[in-house]
């Protein structure tokens, strides 16, 4: 059988039938920036990180599925000013405060603002006053200040897990983590630091307690190498937790 | 700037320098730079900055501004040096989003200051001498409020960082940072 064939970047790659651009380009070793995506959980085309340019028209790389002949632009300085854009969006919309965050330095926002050298949020910050940190569970607290709703946590707890802990509830700017217990607290939900969702956050709005500084600033995950370095990014983080 | 055919001492860059509300931890690592200060003082004369201790700035080319608005003595300041400078540089986490003063931000200022001037009595005592900058509803990043037209990150960025950021620019190339020198934290 004759090699199955695309282009990203007028380059051709070898794809399998079914498999989305971002899969095909991550096989092939091809980095392609994404934030609600993870490879253990169905895809979702939420954070639009993954834009990519097919024939001509913008689709998102981890939902679109591949077909011989495609021509796809993934590392464009057009897309990526795009990109930088959207995590200057993520960033002011939230309170991001790297310098007192637990996850500065594995985290995969951060991580794609050097990617695509953010120098400042651009924008005037919302500086939301009105989202809960949630520390009533003994092992995993929830800052919600930093949640980006990419909705990891709520299909893994879902489809992994098979608990529903997450929902996103409420409309643009009041949209918010919801937590599925009698109060809404993490403590009364049968959530476990043994879940999926307890360690799926590309941020630093889920994170396991006692673990903060287990490895220093400055030699985490992203401070070593840009996060287009390796196309397995979720994998790395994870590991690094 | 290396042109030198009258055998003129070469030109300097004027270069004032002002924390708002931040913690001079951008300026120490400014002096971090160690002995490359010998060389930023052949390239560079200081205005208004903390190490010169001139409170007025005059006309200059370069401004470096750590710390964000937090108060109307910041205001005041921070458009002394837009005024002034032809080039401004926010410098560190705080001018540029922030940073750690901002975590008021979720409170109200009333409520703050209620809180920080009630004594045992209940009785609150907020300060209103007049020589007192009145503090600001929140704390704003610098861009906010004036047009800044260069940023460079870190909490504090290191010596490193702000040596190849301000050579860059005093040398008139564009500033970048490669991967390395590039932190938010
Ligand atoms: S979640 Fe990431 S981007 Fe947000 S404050 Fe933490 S390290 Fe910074
Ligand atoms: S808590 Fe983390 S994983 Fe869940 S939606 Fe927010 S950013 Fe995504
Ligand atoms: S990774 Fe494709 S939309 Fe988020």
């Amino acid at each position: 059988m004759t090699e199955l064939l695309f282009n990203i970047d007028d380059l051709p790659v070898p794809f399998k039938p079914g498999q989305t651009i971002l899969e095909a380009a991550k096989a092939a070793g091809v980095f392609v920036p994404h934030l609600c995506h993870h490879p253990r959980l169905k895809p979702h085309g939420g954070c639009k990180l993954c834009t990519v340019v097919v024939n001509g028209r913008t689709q998102s790389a981890c939902t679109y599925k591949v077909a011989a002949g495609q021509e796809v632009d993934i590392d464009t300085p057009e897309l990526n000013a795009m990109r930088r854009s959207l995590v200057q969006l993520l960033f002011i919309e939230g309170n991001h405060f790297c310098p007192t965050c637990e996850k500065t330095g594995a985290c995969e926002l951060q991580a794609l603002g050097y990617e695509y050298e953010m120098l400042s949020p651009h924008f005037a910050e919302f500086y939301p006053a009105d989202r809960e940190v949630d520390a009533s569970h003994p092992d995993v607290l929830i800052d919600r200040n930093r949640c980006i709703m990419c909705e990891r946590c709520v299909r893994a707890s879902r489809d992994i897990d098979g608990k529903n802990v997450f929902g996103i509830a409420g409309r643009g700017g009041k949209a918010t983590l919801a937590i599925n217990s009698p109060t809404g607290k993490l403590a009364d939900s049968d959530f476990a630091v043994t879940d999926s969702a307890a360690h799926i956050c590309p941020v630093g709005a889920i994170l396991v307690k006692r673990n903060g500084f287990a490895t220093p600033i400055g030699e985490r995950a992203y401070d070593a190498h840009p996060i287009s370095d390796s196309v397995n990014v979720c994998e790395i983080a994870e590991e690094a937790k | 700037m290396n042109a030198n055919p009258n055998g003129k001492p070469p030109l300097k860059v004027r270069l004032a320098t002002t924390s708002l509300a931040g913690c001079f931890g951008c300026h120490m690592s400014l002096l971090d730079i160690d002995e490359r200060l010998f060389e930023l003082a052949g390239l560079a004369e200081f205005d208004r900055s903390p190490f010169t201790d001139i409170k007025q700035c005059g006309p200059c080319d370069i401004a470096l501004i750590e710390g964000g608005v937090c108060n109307s003595e910041n205001v005041h300041v921070l458009r002394e040096l837009r005024a002034n400078a032809k080039i401004l540089v926010a410098v560190g986490a705080c001018a540029i989003n922030g940073g750690v003063p901002a975590l008021r931000n979720r409170l109200k200022i009333g409520d703050i200051l209620d809180k920080v001037y009630r004594d045992d009595s209940g009785e609150v005592h907020i300060p209103d001498d007049p020589e007192l900058p009145a503090s600001l509803d929140k704390i704003y990043p610098i861009n906010e409020i004036v047009r800044i037209d260069y940023f460079l990150p870190g909490c504090p960025p290191s010596g490193d960082a702000i040596w190849k950021y301000l050579t860059d620019l005093i040398l008139g190339r564009v500033p970048r940072l490669d991967h390395q020198l590039l932190h938010y934290d």
